[in-house]
């Protein structure tokens, strides 16, 4: 029992950072059908940027919780940015062209974020600044670190967050709108292509936020960090219902939870087989996901 | 109000519009009739920025429109309820006439304009609540209205708006197409039941294939042999 508490925990903390990547490919698949190949790297680009502020800020000397939270919000910031960069220069364009011309070109951004990372940062790894001192608390036999704390509160309240922007402000709803008919809401006065960046903005940000809570757990960054985990969160994405953001949520969750466990098994060395074999049977057995609906579209 | 000179519109190298010219004057409402494919649709379409023209102009109170972005034209008083109504079925009724109130910046002004849609349509109150994509084909029909004149349109577009609808139904749109002339609001609308619409209408346009083969008042096209027989089913 204590074993099985302890692997939900780690299971959820794992299961928040993927949800964090996934509502960046769900949100931005809504609004674009567009599959973001480039969102897993922009989550690395959020952990190098939230190493260079926390180096700048000298929080591996003196660690604190609101260095900490400044160095997630900036590094939310620059990625929001790089967000709406990569939209602008490299979707945009190619945007009224066919949906496998996106799809290449979405690849292609990837592998330039990824190599040209290597050209940047170089390609041996760096530690990441040690912003909060560990610590493990123990509930009865389950042990939980502060870091695991952090990130699972993280992502809870950033979901909420976005959960409140999605439904409850005029850009949320315009999201939403655009996301079911782009040319319809251009009727309604919407500037689709602000709402479009702002998408990328959030999703861009989110991942940022992933990435730098990963970086605190696992303190080891490379340029190709986004690679797997990327494509993880996109077949949480997938699990979930590509285009619904709690699918997302709920997706990232299990696809963590289902790695955990596995690794706490003798076959600990498939885990990252878990993922891939999850997208097959989904693609095979429900396409649409767990909370997407099939849409039938009307004539 | 609104000119159309010479509007020639093309999807890929089909020529969907050829040289379409047609005026819709302050307070009239203006009938397009035409069979499938006529393109009906497809000047709306042009007029609303949804379509860039090749070539012709789009005059709307005395600027060219022509070619510029779809978001824009709402703010010069342009509004649409499109074809197969386009309400956003992921959104409840109040949200979509919020969306159709987006670029106004008052809120008490929304909330009074939706108590305005809620008296032409009491129906929609009823279901204010509920996703859109919930309601009967009429309803939704009466929320792409409502949602349309939201954003206090000088011209609305109605595309198709009795299509599939009952008939007790399409008398209800109908009527209230005549409120909404009263209001005050200049009306251009694309009709397949050209009877009912030539009712309702002060002028009308025939398409052919592209083209505006007859054009006259209301009662000129109701009259006219030909059209009588091509499009009002004697």
């Amino acid at each position: 029992m204590e074993t099985f508490l302890q692997q939900l925990i780690n299971g959820f903390s794992l299961g928040a950072i993927y949800a964090l990547i996934a509502l960046g490919y769900t949100m931005v698949y809504g609004v674009l059908r567009l599959i973001n190949f480039a969102h897993g790297d922009v989550y690395m680009l959020g952990a190098f940027a939230g190493y260079f502020i926390a180096n700048a800020l000298e929080l591996d000397a003196n660690p604190s919780i609101f260095g900490t939270i400044v160095v997630t919000i900036g590094s939310m910031g620059i990625c929001a940015c790089i967000g709406v960069l990569i939209e602008r220069f490299a979707y945009r364009p190619v945007r009224s062209h066919s949906r496998l011309t996106s799809l290449i070109t979405a690849i292609g951004v990837s592998l330039l974020l990824e190599y040209g990372g290597q050209v940047v940062f170089g390609a041996t790894p760096r530690f990441f600044p040690q912003m909060i001192r560990s610590r493990t608390y123990a509930f009865g036999g389950v042990q939980i670190t502060n870091q695991s704390l952090l990130i699972i509160i993280v992502a809870v309240v950033v979901m909420f967050g976005l959960e409140f922007v999605v439904h409850r402000t005029k850009i949320g709803k315009a999201m939403r709108a655009t996301s079911f008919n782009l040319s319809v809401a251009k009727l309604m006065g919407i500037n689709t292509d602000f709402v479009i960046a702002f998408t990328f903005a959030l999703g861009s940000a989110l991942a940022a936020a992933g990435g730098v809570m990963v970086a605190l757990a696992i303190p080891r960054i490379d340029p190709l960090m986004g690679l797997m985990t990327g494509l993880k969160a996109f077949v949480a994405a997938v699990l979930g219902g590509i285009g619904s953001i709690p699918g997302a949520m709920v997706g990232g969750v299990l696809i963590g939870l289902m790695e955990t466990w596995l690794g706490a098994t003798a076959y600990s060395t498939y885990r990252d087989a878990v993922a891939f074999s999850v997208l097959i049977l989904i693609l095979l057995f429900r396409p649409a996901g767990i909370m997407g609906t099939a849409t039938t579209e009307k004539v | 109000m609104l000119t159309l000179e010479n509007l020639n519109v093309f999807y890929g190298a089909i020529h969907a519009l050829h040289d379409v010219s047609l005026t819709v004057n302050v307070g009239e409402v203006v009938t397009l009739i035409g069979a499938n494919g006529a393109g009906k649709s497809t000047t709306l379409r042009a007029i609303t920025g949804l379509l860039t023209p090749r070539s012709g102009r789009i005059v709307f109170e005395g600027q060219d429109i022509a070619g510029l972005p779809a978001h824009t034209l709402v703010a010069r008083g342009i509004s649409m309820a499109p074809e197969g109504r386009g309400i956003f079925a992921n959104l409840t009724v109040v949200e979509n006439l919020e969306m159709g109130a987006y670029l106004v910046k008052d809120y008490a002004q929304v909330k009074r304009d939706m108590e305005r849609g809620f008296t032409l349509f009491p129906r929609l109150e009823e279901r204010m609540k509920q996703r859109a994509g919930t309601l009967s084909g009429g309803e939704q029909q009466m929320l792409a209205i409502a949602r349309a004149l939201m954003s206090h349109p000088k011209l609305l577009l109605l595309d198709e708006p009795s299509l599939g609808l009952a008939p007790l139904v399409c008398h209800t749109i109908f009527t209230t197409i005549d409120e909404i002339k009263a209001a005050g609001t200049t009306v251009l609308l694309v009709e397949q039941n050209a009877n009912a619409a030539l009712k309702h209408s002060d002028r009308g346009y025939v398409l052919e294939t592209g083209e505006v083969s007859f054009q006259g008042t209301a009662a000129a096209i109701a009259g006219d042999p030909r059209v009588r027989e091509a499009y009002l089913g004697e």
